[in-house]
Protein backbone atom coordinates (compact mmCIF):
# COMPACT_ATOMS: atom_id res chain seq x y z
CA UNK A 1 0.00 0.00 0.00
CA UNK A 2 1.32 3.64 -0.63
CA UNK A 3 0.28 6.30 1.74
CA UNK A 4 0.67 9.95 0.43
CA UNK A 5 -0.02 13.39 1.99
CA UNK A 6 -1.11 16.23 0.25
CA UNK A 7 -0.17 20.00 1.54
CA UNK A 8 -1.63 23.04 -0.38
CA UNK A 9 -4.06 25.80 0.34
CA UNK A 10 -7.51 26.05 0.13
CA UNK A 11 -8.71 26.61 -3.78
CA UNK A 12 -5.43 25.21 -5.18
CA UNK A 13 -6.96 21.72 -6.09
CA UNK A 14 -5.53 19.80 -3.13
CA UNK A 15 -8.23 17.66 -2.22
CA UNK A 16 -9.23 17.39 -5.89
CA UNK A 17 -6.08 15.90 -6.54
CA UNK A 18 -6.21 12.84 -4.34
CA UNK A 19 -9.67 12.44 -5.60
CA UNK A 20 -8.75 12.19 -8.78
CA UNK A 21 -5.73 10.15 -8.23
CA UNK A 22 -8.35 7.20 -6.19
CA UNK A 23 -10.47 6.91 -8.73
CA UNK A 24 -7.83 6.79 -11.29
CA UNK A 25 -6.51 3.99 -9.64
CA UNK A 26 -9.81 2.59 -8.86
CA UNK A 27 -10.39 2.45 -12.67
CA UNK A 28 -7.24 0.93 -12.88
CA UNK A 29 -8.76 -2.28 -11.05
CA UNK A 30 -6.85 -1.00 -7.63
CA UNK A 31 -8.07 -0.38 -4.21
CA UNK A 32 -8.02 3.26 -3.29
CA UNK A 33 -9.39 5.48 -0.60
CA UNK A 34 -9.40 9.37 -1.06
CA UNK A 35 -10.18 12.01 2.42
CA UNK A 36 -9.61 15.85 3.32
CA UNK A 37 -8.42 16.43 6.26
CA UNK A 38 -12.15 17.96 7.26
CA UNK A 39 -13.24 21.49 8.19
CA UNK A 40 -14.57 24.68 7.55
CA UNK A 41 -13.26 25.24 3.62
CA UNK A 42 -11.42 28.72 3.62
CA UNK A 43 -9.53 29.67 0.45
CA UNK A 44 -6.15 30.21 0.86
CA UNK A 45 -5.56 28.79 4.46
CA UNK A 46 -3.37 25.48 4.69
CA UNK A 47 -5.27 22.01 3.39
CA UNK A 48 -4.38 18.65 4.21
CA UNK A 49 -5.64 16.06 1.89
CA UNK A 50 -4.81 11.96 2.02
CA UNK A 51 -4.64 9.10 -0.10
CA UNK A 52 -4.07 5.50 -0.14
CA UNK A 53 -3.81 2.84 -3.16
CA UNK A 54 -3.57 -0.80 -2.53
CA UNK A 55 -3.72 -3.80 -4.70
CA UNK A 56 -5.81 -5.33 -1.98
CA UNK A 57 -8.77 -3.99 0.36
CA UNK A 58 -7.99 -0.81 2.25
CA UNK A 59 -9.28 -1.61 5.88
CA UNK A 60 -8.42 1.45 7.38
CA UNK A 61 -9.99 5.10 7.77
CA UNK A 62 -7.21 6.77 10.64
CA UNK A 63 -5.31 9.93 8.89
CA UNK A 64 -1.83 9.30 6.82
CA UNK A 65 0.25 9.56 9.92
CA UNK A 66 3.18 7.84 8.23
CA UNK A 67 3.06 8.67 4.31
CA UNK A 68 5.59 6.83 1.59
CA UNK A 69 5.32 10.19 -0.25
CA UNK A 70 4.41 13.97 0.43
CA UNK A 71 3.14 15.97 -2.00
CA UNK A 72 3.30 19.99 -1.53
CA UNK A 73 1.44 22.02 -4.05
CA UNK A 74 2.20 25.41 -2.67
CA UNK A 75 5.82 26.21 -1.94
CA UNK A 76 4.96 28.66 0.64
CA UNK A 77 3.25 25.94 2.68
CA UNK A 78 6.70 24.78 3.83
CA UNK A 79 7.30 28.41 5.68
CA UNK A 80 4.64 27.26 8.53
CA UNK A 81 4.47 23.57 8.16
CA UNK A 82 6.51 20.45 8.71
CA UNK A 83 5.61 18.97 5.50
CA UNK A 84 8.17 16.23 6.18
CA UNK A 85 6.57 15.10 8.94
CA UNK A 86 6.28 11.10 9.51
CA UNK A 87 7.59 10.89 6.45
CA UNK A 88 8.97 7.27 5.88
CA UNK A 89 13.02 6.87 5.91
CA UNK A 90 12.67 5.59 1.90
CA UNK A 91 9.77 7.91 1.58
CA UNK A 92 10.22 10.79 -1.53
CA UNK A 93 8.61 14.66 -1.34
CA UNK A 94 7.24 15.80 -4.57
CA UNK A 95 7.35 19.61 -4.21
CA UNK A 96 6.13 22.76 -7.05
CA UNK A 97 9.10 24.91 -6.69
CA UNK A 98 11.46 26.66 -9.42
CA UNK A 99 14.49 26.45 -7.14
CA UNK A 100 17.05 23.11 -7.07
CA UNK A 101 16.22 20.07 -4.51
CA UNK A 102 19.75 20.58 -2.93
CA UNK A 103 18.65 24.28 -2.08
CA UNK A 104 15.73 23.03 -0.64
CA UNK A 105 17.02 20.40 1.58
CA UNK A 106 19.50 23.05 2.80
CA UNK A 107 16.58 25.63 3.77
CA UNK A 108 14.14 23.21 5.65
CA UNK A 109 16.18 19.74 6.19
CA UNK A 110 14.74 17.60 4.22
CA UNK A 111 16.69 13.90 4.45
CA UNK A 112 14.26 11.91 1.74
CA UNK A 113 14.53 11.71 -1.67
CA UNK A 114 12.96 14.62 -3.27
CA UNK A 115 11.75 16.00 -7.18
CA UNK A 116 10.96 19.03 -7.68
CA UNK A 117 8.90 20.40 -10.47
CA UNK A 118 7.97 23.92 -11.79
CA UNK A 119 3.99 23.21 -11.55
CA UNK A 120 3.52 27.02 -11.35
CA UNK A 121 5.42 27.50 -14.90
CA UNK A 122 4.03 24.77 -16.81
CA UNK A 123 0.15 25.48 -15.12
CA UNK A 124 0.67 28.87 -16.67
CA UNK A 125 1.41 27.77 -20.38
CA UNK A 126 -0.53 24.75 -20.21
CA UNK A 127 -4.24 26.33 -18.31
CA UNK A 128 -3.41 29.51 -18.38
CA UNK A 129 -3.97 29.69 -14.54
CA UNK A 130 -1.88 29.09 -11.49
CA UNK A 131 -3.51 25.89 -10.55
CA UNK A 132 -0.86 23.41 -10.17
CA UNK A 133 -2.93 20.16 -8.70
CA UNK A 134 -3.24 18.34 -12.06
CA UNK A 135 0.59 18.95 -12.93
CA UNK A 136 1.40 17.88 -9.37
CA UNK A 137 -0.76 14.37 -10.30
CA UNK A 138 1.82 14.00 -12.88
CA UNK A 139 4.71 14.31 -10.97
CA UNK A 140 3.60 12.11 -8.45
CA UNK A 141 2.11 9.42 -10.80
CA UNK A 142 5.50 9.37 -12.04
CA UNK A 143 7.92 9.35 -8.86
CA UNK A 144 5.20 6.99 -7.36
CA UNK A 145 4.32 4.70 -9.90
CA UNK A 146 0.75 5.06 -8.86
CA UNK A 147 -0.61 6.05 -12.31
CA UNK A 148 -0.36 6.34 -15.98
CA UNK A 149 -1.85 9.51 -18.30
CA UNK A 150 -4.29 6.73 -19.88
CA UNK A 151 -5.48 5.49 -16.26
CA UNK A 152 -6.05 9.25 -15.18
CA UNK A 153 -8.24 10.43 -18.74
CA UNK A 154 -11.38 9.12 -17.35
CA UNK A 155 -11.21 11.22 -13.86
CA UNK A 156 -9.98 14.47 -15.37
CA UNK A 157 -12.39 14.16 -18.81
CA UNK A 158 -15.48 13.57 -16.38
CA UNK A 159 -13.65 16.13 -13.93
CA UNK A 160 -13.04 19.13 -16.22
CA UNK A 161 -15.42 18.30 -19.32
CA UNK A 162 -14.00 18.49 -22.78
CA UNK A 163 -13.17 22.48 -22.90
CA UNK A 164 -10.77 21.91 -19.42
CA UNK A 165 -9.57 18.66 -20.02
CA UNK A 166 -7.27 17.55 -22.72
CA UNK A 167 -5.18 21.56 -21.12
CA UNK A 168 -5.45 19.90 -17.85
CA UNK A 169 -4.04 16.20 -19.39
CA UNK A 170 -1.13 17.72 -20.79
CA UNK A 171 -0.27 19.47 -17.96
CA UNK A 172 -0.44 16.21 -16.60
CA UNK A 173 2.13 14.42 -18.71
CA UNK A 174 4.75 17.35 -19.14
CA UNK A 175 5.24 16.69 -15.04
CA UNK A 176 4.45 13.02 -15.84
CA UNK A 177 7.70 13.19 -17.99
CA UNK A 178 10.06 15.55 -16.07
CA UNK A 179 9.44 14.58 -13.26
CA UNK A 180 12.58 12.61 -11.42
CA UNK A 181 13.91 11.43 -7.46
CA UNK A 182 16.98 12.27 -6.83
CA UNK A 183 18.82 12.10 -2.96
CA UNK B 1 -19.17 -7.60 4.91
CA UNK B 2 -18.38 -10.78 5.94
CA UNK B 3 -16.85 -12.08 2.65
CA UNK B 4 -13.90 -10.25 1.34
CA UNK B 5 -13.96 -8.39 -1.73
CA UNK B 6 -13.12 -10.48 -4.77
CA UNK B 7 -11.23 -9.06 -7.64
CA UNK B 8 -14.24 -9.83 -9.83
CA UNK B 9 -15.91 -7.01 -7.57
CA UNK B 10 -12.76 -4.67 -7.93
CA UNK B 11 -13.73 -4.19 -11.55
CA UNK B 12 -17.08 -3.87 -11.39
CA UNK B 13 -16.11 -0.75 -8.45
CA UNK B 14 -15.34 2.86 -9.16
CA UNK B 15 -14.14 5.76 -7.65
CA UNK B 16 -17.19 7.91 -5.70
CA UNK B 17 -17.50 10.16 -2.77
CA UNK B 18 -19.79 7.47 -0.36
CA UNK B 19 -22.31 10.99 -0.25
CA UNK B 20 -23.16 10.66 -3.66
CA UNK B 21 -23.00 6.27 -3.70
CA UNK B 22 -26.08 7.21 -1.25
CA UNK B 23 -28.03 9.68 -3.26
CA UNK B 24 -27.18 6.97 -6.35
CA UNK B 25 -28.67 4.27 -3.64
CA UNK B 26 -32.13 6.30 -3.36
CA UNK B 27 -32.28 6.46 -6.93
CA UNK B 28 -31.78 2.73 -7.79
CA UNK B 29 -34.56 2.86 -4.91
CA UNK B 30 -37.12 4.77 -7.06
CA UNK B 31 -37.85 7.18 -3.80
CA UNK B 32 -41.07 8.86 -5.21
CA UNK B 33 -41.00 11.89 -2.06
CA UNK B 34 -37.48 13.12 -0.53
CA UNK B 35 -37.95 16.05 1.61
CA UNK B 36 -35.02 17.36 3.29
CA UNK B 37 -33.07 20.67 4.72
CA UNK B 38 -28.97 20.29 4.34
CA UNK B 39 -26.83 20.44 7.37
CA UNK B 40 -23.38 19.27 6.95
CA UNK B 41 -21.92 16.73 6.98
CA UNK B 42 -25.02 15.27 4.96
CA UNK B 43 -24.99 17.89 2.19
CA UNK B 44 -23.84 16.37 -0.54
CA UNK B 45 -26.33 13.30 -0.46
CA UNK B 46 -29.58 15.69 -0.40
CA UNK B 47 -27.24 17.92 -2.77
CA UNK B 48 -26.69 15.21 -5.66
CA UNK B 49 -30.83 13.79 -5.01
CA UNK B 50 -32.51 17.41 -5.88
CA UNK B 51 -29.65 17.08 -8.79
CA UNK B 52 -30.98 14.10 -9.55
CA UNK B 53 -34.40 14.55 -9.45
CA UNK B 54 -33.73 18.16 -11.46
CA UNK B 55 -32.16 16.47 -14.76
CA UNK B 56 -35.18 13.78 -14.74
CA UNK B 57 -32.59 11.39 -13.30
CA UNK B 58 -34.91 10.34 -10.67
CA UNK B 59 -38.46 10.89 -10.87
CA UNK B 60 -39.73 12.25 -7.72
CA UNK B 61 -41.04 14.98 -5.59
CA UNK B 62 -38.50 16.86 -4.01
CA UNK B 63 -39.40 18.85 -1.00
CA UNK B 64 -36.94 21.84 -0.03
CA UNK B 65 -38.45 22.82 3.37
CA UNK B 66 -37.96 25.63 5.50
CA UNK B 67 -36.25 23.42 8.78
CA UNK B 68 -35.76 19.58 9.94
CA UNK B 69 -39.21 19.48 11.91
CA UNK B 70 -41.14 19.95 8.31
CA UNK B 71 -39.05 17.82 6.85
CA UNK B 72 -40.08 14.88 8.78
CA UNK B 73 -43.41 16.42 8.93
CA UNK B 74 -43.46 16.73 5.49
CA UNK B 75 -41.94 12.71 4.76
CA UNK B 76 -44.60 11.31 7.59
CA UNK B 77 -47.17 12.88 5.10
CA UNK B 78 -45.72 11.57 2.18
CA UNK B 79 -45.15 8.12 3.54
CA UNK B 80 -48.84 8.33 4.94
CA UNK B 81 -49.86 8.98 1.57
CA UNK B 82 -48.55 5.74 0.23
CA UNK B 83 -44.83 7.20 -1.11
CA UNK B 84 -41.61 5.59 -1.07
CA UNK B 85 -39.75 8.25 1.38
CA UNK B 86 -36.32 9.60 1.59
CA UNK B 87 -34.37 11.99 3.85
CA UNK B 88 -31.28 12.43 5.73
CA UNK B 89 -29.89 14.72 8.74
CA UNK B 90 -27.04 15.45 10.85
CA UNK B 91 -27.08 16.49 14.63
CA UNK B 92 -28.25 19.74 15.30
CA UNK B 93 -30.70 18.64 12.33
CA UNK B 94 -31.94 15.69 14.12
CA UNK B 95 -32.36 17.48 17.36
CA UNK B 96 -34.53 19.92 15.47
CA UNK B 97 -36.26 16.85 13.62
CA UNK B 98 -36.64 14.38 16.93
CA UNK B 99 -40.34 15.66 17.66
CA UNK B 100 -41.39 14.02 14.49
CA UNK B 101 -39.70 10.81 14.43
CA UNK B 102 -41.48 9.23 17.48
CA UNK B 103 -44.51 10.37 15.49
CA UNK B 104 -42.93 8.14 12.07
CA UNK B 105 -42.68 5.30 14.14
CA UNK B 106 -45.86 5.05 16.17
CA UNK B 107 -47.44 5.58 12.76
CA UNK B 108 -45.84 2.83 11.29
CA UNK B 109 -44.44 4.56 8.18
CA UNK B 110 -41.66 2.82 6.64
CA UNK B 111 -39.55 6.23 5.94
CA UNK B 112 -35.78 5.49 5.19
CA UNK B 113 -33.04 8.42 6.60
CA UNK B 114 -29.70 8.46 6.33
CA UNK B 115 -28.16 9.76 9.12
CA UNK B 116 -25.25 11.30 8.91
CA UNK B 117 -23.30 10.95 12.20
CA UNK B 118 -22.05 14.44 13.42
CA UNK B 119 -21.10 15.39 16.95
CA UNK B 120 -24.11 17.72 18.73
CA UNK B 121 -23.07 20.88 19.86
CA UNK B 122 -21.85 22.01 22.09
CA UNK B 123 -18.97 23.26 21.62
CA UNK B 124 -20.32 23.83 18.23
CA UNK B 125 -18.60 21.32 16.05
CA UNK B 126 -19.54 19.76 12.51
CA UNK B 127 -17.43 16.52 13.10
CA UNK B 128 -17.95 13.00 13.95
CA UNK B 129 -19.30 10.77 16.86
CA UNK B 130 -22.19 9.35 17.63
CA UNK B 131 -24.15 11.20 20.00
CA UNK B 132 -26.80 12.43 17.58
CA UNK B 133 -27.52 8.39 16.63
CA UNK B 134 -28.28 8.04 20.80
CA UNK B 135 -29.95 11.67 21.37
CA UNK B 136 -32.75 9.42 19.27
CA UNK B 137 -31.71 5.81 20.56
CA UNK B 138 -35.66 5.58 21.52
CA UNK B 139 -37.73 7.01 19.30
CA UNK B 140 -39.52 3.61 18.12
CA UNK B 141 -36.88 3.33 14.37
CA UNK B 142 -35.41 0.51 13.38
CA UNK B 143 -31.54 1.37 13.43
CA UNK B 144 -28.35 0.34 11.70
CA UNK B 145 -24.65 1.50 11.37
CA UNK B 146 -23.04 1.18 8.13
CA UNK B 147 -18.65 0.26 8.02
CA UNK B 148 -18.56 0.97 4.50
CA UNK B 149 -19.17 3.03 1.44
CA UNK B 150 -20.23 -0.10 0.00
CA UNK B 151 -22.24 -1.66 2.84
CA UNK B 152 -23.92 2.46 3.22
CA UNK B 153 -24.97 2.00 -0.22
CA UNK B 154 -26.40 -1.71 0.40
CA UNK B 155 -28.15 -0.88 3.24
CA UNK B 156 -29.79 2.15 1.92
CA UNK B 157 -31.36 -0.44 -0.79
CA UNK B 158 -31.93 -2.63 1.34
CA UNK B 159 -33.86 -0.67 4.20
CA UNK B 160 -36.68 0.11 1.72
CA UNK B 161 -37.34 -3.51 1.61
CA UNK B 162 -37.12 -4.05 5.44
CA UNK B 163 -39.00 -0.75 6.16
CA UNK B 164 -42.09 -1.37 3.83
CA UNK B 165 -42.21 -4.96 4.59
CA UNK B 166 -45.38 -5.57 5.58
CA UNK B 167 -44.60 -7.58 8.35
CA UNK B 168 -42.58 -4.62 9.62
CA UNK B 169 -44.01 -1.25 8.48
CA UNK B 170 -41.70 0.63 10.55
CA UNK B 171 -39.48 3.83 9.72
CA UNK B 172 -35.60 2.86 9.41
CA UNK B 173 -32.55 4.84 9.66
CA UNK B 174 -29.15 3.96 8.73
CA UNK B 175 -26.51 5.72 10.46
CA UNK B 176 -22.87 6.23 8.31
CA UNK B 177 -20.23 8.24 10.33
CA UNK B 178 -20.05 11.79 9.47
CA UNK B 179 -16.29 12.89 6.85
CA UNK B 180 -15.12 9.65 8.20
CA UNK B 181 -17.46 7.48 5.59
CA UNK B 182 -19.47 9.98 4.14
CA UNK B 183 -16.19 11.92 2.19
CA UNK B 184 -14.10 8.84 1.47
CA UNK B 185 -13.61 8.62 -2.38
CA UNK B 186 -13.49 5.00 -2.20
CA UNK B 187 -14.97 1.60 -4.71
CA UNK B 188 -18.08 1.31 -4.51
CA UNK B 189 -20.14 -1.09 -6.48
CA UNK B 190 -23.94 0.37 -6.97
CA UNK B 191 -25.85 -2.29 -8.43
CA UNK B 192 -27.89 -2.77 -11.73
CA UNK B 193 -31.34 -0.64 -11.92
CA UNK B 194 -33.45 -3.54 -13.18
CA UNK B 195 -31.53 -5.85 -10.45
CA UNK B 196 -32.52 -4.13 -8.08
CA UNK B 197 -36.31 -3.21 -9.13
CA UNK B 198 -36.92 -6.96 -8.99
CA UNK B 199 -35.16 -6.82 -5.57
CA UNK B 200 -37.42 -4.04 -4.24
CA UNK B 201 -40.75 -3.84 -6.23
CA UNK B 202 -42.58 -0.14 -5.82
CA UNK B 203 -44.01 0.06 -2.57
CA UNK B 204 -48.14 -1.29 -1.99
CA UNK B 205 -49.83 -0.74 0.84
CA UNK B 206 -53.39 -0.44 2.15
CA UNK B 207 -52.02 1.17 5.21
CA UNK B 208 -52.40 4.65 3.50
CA UNK B 209 -54.75 7.29 3.87
CA UNK B 210 -57.08 7.33 0.84
CA UNK B 211 -60.12 9.23 0.33
CA UNK B 212 -61.54 6.46 -1.45
CA UNK B 213 -61.30 4.17 1.58
CA UNK B 214 -60.82 6.58 4.93
CA UNK B 215 -59.20 5.98 7.85
CA UNK B 216 -57.41 8.08 10.59
CA UNK B 217 -54.02 7.95 11.53
CA UNK B 218 -52.35 9.84 14.78
CA UNK B 219 -55.81 9.53 16.59
CA UNK B 220 -55.56 10.47 20.60
CA UNK B 221 -54.23 8.01 22.57
CA UNK B 222 -55.57 8.64 26.00
CA UNK B 223 -54.73 6.34 29.12
CA UNK B 224 -57.00 3.66 28.37
CA UNK B 225 -54.97 2.63 25.17
CA UNK B 226 -51.24 4.38 25.13
CA UNK B 227 -49.65 1.13 26.49
CA UNK B 228 -51.32 -1.17 24.84
CA UNK B 229 -50.20 0.88 22.15
CA UNK B 230 -46.55 1.36 23.28
CA UNK B 231 -46.46 -2.30 23.77
CA UNK B 232 -47.36 -2.80 20.05
CA UNK B 233 -44.68 -0.85 18.73
CA UNK B 234 -42.26 -2.17 20.89
CA UNK B 235 -43.33 -5.68 19.70
CA UNK B 236 -43.17 -4.66 16.37
CA UNK B 237 -39.45 -3.63 16.79
CA UNK B 238 -38.50 -6.49 18.42
CA UNK B 239 -40.36 -8.72 16.42
CA UNK B 240 -38.76 -6.81 13.27
CA UNK B 241 -35.38 -8.80 13.66
CA UNK B 242 -35.72 -11.95 11.91
CA UNK B 243 -37.00 -10.44 8.89
CA UNK B 244 -34.12 -7.67 8.45
CA UNK B 245 -31.69 -11.06 8.44
CA UNK B 246 -34.15 -12.16 5.81
CA UNK B 247 -34.01 -9.25 4.00
CA UNK B 248 -30.52 -9.22 4.24
CA UNK B 249 -30.28 -13.08 2.73
CA UNK B 250 -32.58 -12.28 -0.04
CA UNK B 251 -29.95 -9.68 -0.66
CA UNK B 252 -26.49 -11.90 -0.55
CA UNK B 253 -28.46 -14.10 -3.41
CA UNK B 254 -28.99 -11.66 -5.41
CA UNK B 255 -26.18 -9.22 -5.01
CA UNK B 256 -23.48 -11.81 -3.46
CA UNK B 257 -22.64 -9.17 -0.50
CA UNK B 258 -23.64 -11.29 2.85
CA UNK B 259 -24.71 -9.45 5.87
CA UNK B 260 -25.41 -10.29 8.98
CA UNK B 261 -27.05 -8.73 12.45
CA UNK B 262 -24.14 -8.82 14.07
CA UNK B 263 -20.66 -9.69 12.71
CA UNK B 264 -17.72 -11.56 14.04
CA UNK B 265 -13.58 -10.75 13.43
CA UNK B 266 -11.63 -13.42 14.16
CA UNK B 267 -13.20 -14.17 17.36
CA UNK B 268 -12.21 -18.30 16.85
CA UNK B 269 -10.57 -18.53 20.40
CA UNK B 270 -9.99 -14.86 21.15
CA UNK B 271 -9.63 -13.87 24.85
CA UNK B 272 -10.30 -10.33 24.29
CA UNK B 273 -12.74 -9.22 22.30
CA UNK B 274 -13.69 -5.42 21.01
CA UNK B 275 -17.31 -4.09 20.21
CA UNK B 276 -17.56 -1.78 18.08
CA UNK B 277 -20.38 0.10 15.83
CA UNK B 278 -19.85 1.92 12.54
CA UNK B 279 -16.52 2.51 10.29
CA UNK B 280 -13.92 2.50 13.23
CA UNK B 281 -14.79 -0.92 12.66
CA UNK B 282 -12.27 -1.38 9.53
CA UNK B 283 -9.44 0.49 11.49
CA UNK B 284 -10.19 -2.17 14.37
CA UNK B 285 -9.96 -4.88 12.14
CA UNK B 286 -6.63 -3.86 10.72
CA UNK B 287 -5.57 -3.64 14.13
CA UNK B 288 -6.90 -7.16 15.04
CA UNK B 289 -5.10 -8.63 12.19
CA UNK B 290 -1.36 -6.65 13.36
CA UNK B 291 -2.10 -7.99 17.52
CA UNK B 292 -2.86 -11.40 16.12
CA UNK B 293 0.37 -11.18 14.00
CA UNK B 294 1.79 -10.87 17.24
CA UNK B 295 0.44 -13.73 18.83
CA UNK B 296 -2.40 -11.77 20.69
CA UNK B 297 -5.79 -13.83 21.40
CA UNK B 298 -7.93 -10.84 19.96
CA UNK B 299 -11.21 -10.66 17.87
CA UNK B 300 -13.61 -8.18 17.30
CA UNK B 301 -17.84 -8.26 17.21
CA UNK B 302 -19.49 -5.41 14.70
CA UNK B 303 -22.60 -4.37 15.83
CA UNK B 304 -24.56 -3.72 12.48
CA UNK B 305 -27.57 -3.52 13.91
CA UNK B 306 -28.74 -1.49 16.88
CA UNK B 307 -32.34 -0.99 17.25
CA UNK B 308 -33.92 -3.88 17.37
CA UNK B 309 -30.63 -4.78 20.02
CA UNK B 310 -29.35 -8.28 18.71
CA UNK B 311 -29.54 -9.45 22.03
CA UNK B 312 -29.18 -13.63 20.84
CA UNK B 313 -27.06 -13.08 18.49
CA UNK B 314 -24.51 -10.51 20.12
CA UNK B 315 -24.89 -13.07 23.37
CA UNK B 316 -23.35 -15.71 20.52
CA UNK B 317 -20.86 -13.72 19.11
CA UNK B 318 -18.54 -12.50 22.58
CA UNK B 319 -19.46 -15.56 24.43
CA UNK B 320 -16.16 -17.91 25.60
CA UNK B 321 -14.28 -14.17 26.11
CA UNK B 322 -12.40 -13.09 29.16
CA UNK B 323 -12.14 -9.50 28.94
CA UNK B 324 -14.82 -7.40 26.55
CA UNK B 325 -13.82 -4.04 25.94
CA UNK B 326 -16.97 -2.03 24.63
CA UNK B 327 -16.37 1.05 22.76
CA UNK B 328 -18.62 3.75 22.40
CA UNK B 329 -18.77 7.01 20.53
CA UNK B 330 -20.60 9.00 23.00
CA UNK B 331 -21.30 9.76 26.56
CA UNK B 332 -24.05 9.84 28.66
CA UNK B 333 -23.17 12.83 31.18
CA UNK B 334 -23.41 11.91 34.87
CA UNK B 335 -23.61 8.05 34.48
CA UNK B 336 -20.31 5.81 34.82
CA UNK B 337 -20.42 4.38 31.14
CA UNK B 338 -21.13 5.34 27.88
CA UNK B 339 -24.90 4.19 25.90
CA UNK B 340 -23.34 1.00 23.87
CA UNK B 341 -21.83 -0.07 27.00
CA UNK B 342 -24.39 0.21 29.13
CA UNK B 343 -26.92 -1.68 27.40
CA UNK B 344 -24.11 -4.69 26.84
CA UNK B 345 -23.46 -4.44 30.44
CA UNK B 346 -27.13 -4.84 31.61
CA UNK B 347 -27.65 -7.92 28.86
CA UNK B 348 -24.35 -9.70 30.30
CA UNK B 349 -26.17 -9.23 33.83
CA UNK B 350 -28.23 -12.31 33.24
CA UNK B 351 -24.77 -14.58 32.18
CA UNK B 352 -23.46 -16.96 34.09
CA UNK B 353 -20.07 -16.56 33.66
CA UNK B 354 -19.73 -12.96 32.75
CA UNK B 355 -16.49 -11.84 30.93
CA UNK B 356 -14.74 -8.56 32.47
CA UNK B 357 -15.95 -5.78 30.67
CA UNK B 358 -14.44 -1.96 30.37
CA UNK B 359 -16.35 0.96 28.42
CA UNK B 360 -13.56 3.01 26.30
CA UNK B 361 -14.88 6.01 25.00
CA UNK B 362 -12.92 7.65 21.72
CA UNK B 363 -13.59 9.42 18.61
CA UNK B 364 -15.38 12.55 20.01
CA UNK B 365 -16.19 15.37 17.70
CA UNK B 366 -14.00 14.09 15.08
CA UNK B 367 -11.05 12.85 17.15
CA UNK B 368 -8.95 10.48 14.92
CA UNK B 369 -9.32 7.00 15.61
CA UNK B 370 -5.61 5.66 14.95
CA UNK B 371 -5.21 1.71 14.91
CA UNK B 372 -3.45 2.47 17.96
CA UNK B 373 -6.34 2.92 20.05
CA UNK B 374 -7.29 -0.36 19.73
CA UNK B 375 -4.17 -2.18 20.77
CA UNK B 376 -4.03 0.82 23.57
CA UNK B 377 -7.54 -1.01 24.72
CA UNK B 378 -6.46 -4.42 24.51
CA UNK B 379 -3.80 -4.04 26.80
CA UNK B 380 -5.54 -1.80 29.07
CA UNK B 381 -8.80 -4.20 29.17
CA UNK B 382 -6.32 -7.07 30.05
CA UNK B 383 -5.03 -5.50 32.79
CA UNK B 384 -8.35 -4.77 34.54
CA UNK B 385 -9.07 -7.72 33.81
CA UNK B 386 -6.25 -9.54 35.69
CA UNK B 387 -6.72 -7.28 38.82
CA UNK B 388 -10.54 -7.49 39.01
CA UNK B 389 -11.21 -3.71 39.29
CA UNK B 390 -13.74 -2.19 37.94
CA UNK B 391 -14.19 1.49 36.97
CA UNK B 392 -15.60 3.92 35.19
CA UNK B 393 -15.67 4.53 31.26
CA UNK B 394 -12.07 5.31 30.25
CA UNK B 395 -11.48 7.78 27.64
CA UNK B 396 -8.93 7.36 25.03
CA UNK B 397 -6.78 9.28 23.34
CA UNK B 398 -7.87 12.35 25.91
CA UNK B 399 -5.45 15.29 26.08
CA UNK B 400 -4.91 15.77 29.52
Amino acid sequence: MIEVRFHGRGGQGAVTSAELMARAAIGGGKYAQAFPSFGPERRGAPVTAFLRISETPIKVREKVYAPDVVVVLDPSIMNVTKVDAGLKDGGVLVINSAKPAAELRKSFGFKQKMATIDALRIALEELEAPITNTVMMGALSKVAQVATPEQVRGPLEERFGPGLAPKNLRAFERAYEAAKAEG
Amino acid sequence: MSAPKGKSDSARAIGLEVSLAIAEAVKLAEAEVVAAYPITPQTHIVEHLSELVANGELTAEYVPVESEQSAMSACIGAAAAGARTFTSTSSQGLLLMAEMLYIASILRLPIVMAMVNRAISGPINIWNDHSDAMSVRDCGWIQVFAETGQEAVDLTIMSFRIAEDPGVLLPLIVNLDGFTLSHFIEPVILPEAAEVRRFLPPYETAHKLDIQNPLSLGALGGPEIYTEARRALDLALTGAKPRIQRVFDDFAKVFGRQYKLVETYRTEGAETILVTMGSISETAMTAVDEMREAGQKVGLVRLRLWRPFPVEEFRAAVAGAKNLAVIDRAMILGFPEGPVATEIRALLYHEKNRPHMTNFILGLGGRDVPRSHFKHIVERVRELGASGRQGRYELVGVLE
